[in-house]
């Protein structure tokens, strides 16, 4: 089982710190972990210093992974205009780092990534005409057709409608314990965070908060200290947590 | 309650099938392209070899081509000593322009990149223009080919300048393409300044110089040209899923492995180099490079795998076109190909733009 282990993780833009002394127990593949905080908090960052896209101190240890290349990573989504179907750009970043000649298993992966994400109707179509919520199923597909045993997602949810949302979640969840996959997803809505994900990780300025369990970190203490805002978690009919929030202090 | 997932079979469902069949058919349709290009390029080859002052048939061309023992001596002459060089020429400096002017665009994101709208084009005439007016030599080395060293020591400058400059901390693709831009001004101003205290016979030699001919073309040069060609081609193809990945933006790019920066220096060095060398040997020729991968970009998309071979022939077969009209527009009379290429293809470049339904940027 893949593990990743953050130690003293740290991530500096010239001599502004953005990240600072990050650790974390060993997250287990599996299990859908949720990257919390508000706005600048540095979850893109943490994202990007976990991939050696930008340097820093500690360390990011990665035990267990049978791939060459275990990470995959859904960055938020910018756009693109290039003149490329889904079906390609899915297909392009399956091919990364391999040779020119797409084999038949290649093909096989695109038609999976986008029938697990329900958009196999879209592969026809110009990337440059999806609306911002298709772009983005289409930005999960070109994480997952990676087949990779650590997914990291920058806000994946955050240009989908309700079902939609819902939906990529649930996928998430299962394809976490189908194909033992640690998913570390950046998330805003936190009663979201509270129904899918097993654990969660709290920044607020680049600084740890609380990791653990998600019921343990999404607490009316810490969103009134992070989040600022006031809120209460009741159990519903079916007896799992929810969480209203109910007023911004 | 949770939403329920999608269908979650493995097997090969009609919609996985339709994914893997519309990516088959869209293969072949370009492999299509790819060939009915390279025939064109051969047809108008040899109807460029048959036209001149002495005209061809051109079953007497592909005789000739093909069985070179059964031609008279005289068509032997003209066609191999004479007019191939000059169409190969065509051909090569075509797909090196369109090819830079495509990966340009690529890497750097902007439709209007080219070897014209950089800087590069400019840098060569000018080093064309101090040889030619004053007979500056920036390499005191084979003066016979004073002007053509000239434009592609300055074309190598104002290329490496661009690099040094884009490796500043806080330079972004767009401030590259305004340094391009800066360096088109700067060249434009001294070209006028050379113009100004040249003289008049030198002036015309500038001027003439920077239309562009084909007519330069020799042997030699043509190998030179071709070789460069042949060995950029591959180096960049290596790159093609990289280069593919960068329209999705530096940060797509980044994600799925690629290294922008050094990938955006390697390529900006590749095609300054076919950009140099092309400029060198013909003069200034500022359409294909902006145009060509236009029309490739529309035939074939954006998988480098496609669009790299579809640039370099829609490159080549554009100036193997316009080497053909320079020729018969007006009999007797070889018209310099930049103007050719400018006044016929831009217009067809325009009527493409605004006829095609998709976007093409």
């Amino acid at each position: 089982m893949v593990t990743l282990t953050l130690d003293r993780l740290t991530a500096h833009y010239g001599r502004h710190q953005i990240l600072s002394e990050i650790t974390t127990p060993p997250l287990e593949g599996g299990r859908v972990v949720a990257l919390l905080g508000p706005n600048a908090a540095g979850k893109s960052t943490l994202f990007r210093r976990i991939l050696g896209l930008i340097g820093g101190g500690g360390s990011v240890r990665i035990d267990g992974a049978t791939r060459e290349r275990p990470l995959a990573y859904m960055p938020q989504d910018t756009g693109a205009n290039a003149v490329l179907s889904v079906y390609e750009s899915v297909l392009l970043a399956r091919m990364q780092g391999r040779g020119l000649k797409v084999q038949s298993e290649d093909l096989a992966e695109v038609d999976r990534a986008l029938r697990e994400l329900g958009i196999s109707e879209l592969g026809e179509r110009d990337i440059g005409d999806l609306s911002g919520g298709q772009r983005q199923l289409v930005g999960a597909a070109q994480a997952l057709v990676q087949d990779p045993e650590i997914l990291l997602l920058d806000e994946p949810t955050s240009a989908l409608d309700l079902h939609r949302q819902i939906q990529l979640l649930s996928i998430l969840r299962r394809l976490a314990r189908e194909r033992h996959m640690l998913v570390l997803a950046a998330l805003h809505d936190l009663g979201q965070a509270l129904r899918f994900t097993d654990e969660a990780i709290m920044l607020e300025n680049g600084r740890l908060i609380a990791c653990g369990p998600t019921g343990e970190v999404v607490t009316p203490e810490l969103l009134r200290q992070v989040y600022r805002v006031e809120s209460r978690i009741e159990a519903c009919s079916r007896g799992e947590p929810q969480l209203i929030v109910e007023a911004a202090t | 309650m949770h939403a329920s997932p999608p269908d979650q079979a493995t097997a090969a469902t009609p919609s996985t099938l339709q994914g893997r069949g519309f990516y088959r058919r869209l293969v072949i349709r370009r492999q299509l392209t790819l060939a009915a290009l390279t025939l064109a390029l051969c047809l108008s080859l040899c109807i460029d070899l048959a036209l001149g002052p002495a005209r061809f048939g051109l079953g007497e061309v592909i005789t000739a081509l093909l069985d070179p023992a059964s031609a008279s001596q005289q068509v032997r002459v003209i066609l191999w000593d004479i007019r191939m060089p000059v169409a190969l020429m065509a051909l090569v400096v075509g797909a090196s322009l369109s090819v830079a002017g495509a990966q340009m665009q690529t890497i750097l994101s902007n439709p209007l990149a080219s070897p014209f709208t950089l800087g590069i084009s400019a840098g060569a005439s000018f080093g064309a223009a101090l040889a030619l007016a004053f007979g500056v030599a920036i390499v005191p080395a084979a003066i016979e080919y004073v002007i053509p060293i000239n434009a592609f020591v300055m074309a190598m400058l104002t290329a490496f300048a661009i690099h040094a400059l884009s490796l500043k901390r806080g330079v972004t693709i767009e401030t590259i393409v305004l340094l391009g831009i800066a360096m088109v001004f700067i060249f434009n101003s001294l070209m006028a300044l050379i113009q100004f205290f040249a003289s008049q016979q030198a002036v015309a030699a500038v001027v003439f110089w920077t239309m562009g001919s084909l007519t330069k073309a020799t042997w030699p040069k043509v190998a030179i040209a071709a070789g460069i060609l042949a060995v950029v081609l591959p180096l960049l193809a290596r790159h093609g899923w990289a280069l593919t990945a960068m329209r999705l933006g530096d940060a797509k790019a980044e994600s799925l492995g690629v290294k922008p920066r050094a990938l955006r220096l390697e390529v900006l060095v590749l095609v300054s180099l076919l950009a140099a060398i092309a400029v060198a040997f013909v003069g200034t020729i500022g359409f294909i490079g902006l145009v060509g991968p236009h029309i490739a970009r529309l035939l074939m998309g954006e998988d480098q795998r496609f669009f790299l071979p579809g640039a370099a022939l829609c490159g080549a077969l554009i100036l193997s076109v316009g080497s053909v009209l320079s020729k018969i527009i007006l009999p007797g009379t070889i018209i310099p190909i930049g103007i050719i290429t400018s006044l016929v293809g831009i217009p067809f470049f325009l009527f493409l733009v605004l006829n095609h339904k998709k976007s093409a940027w």
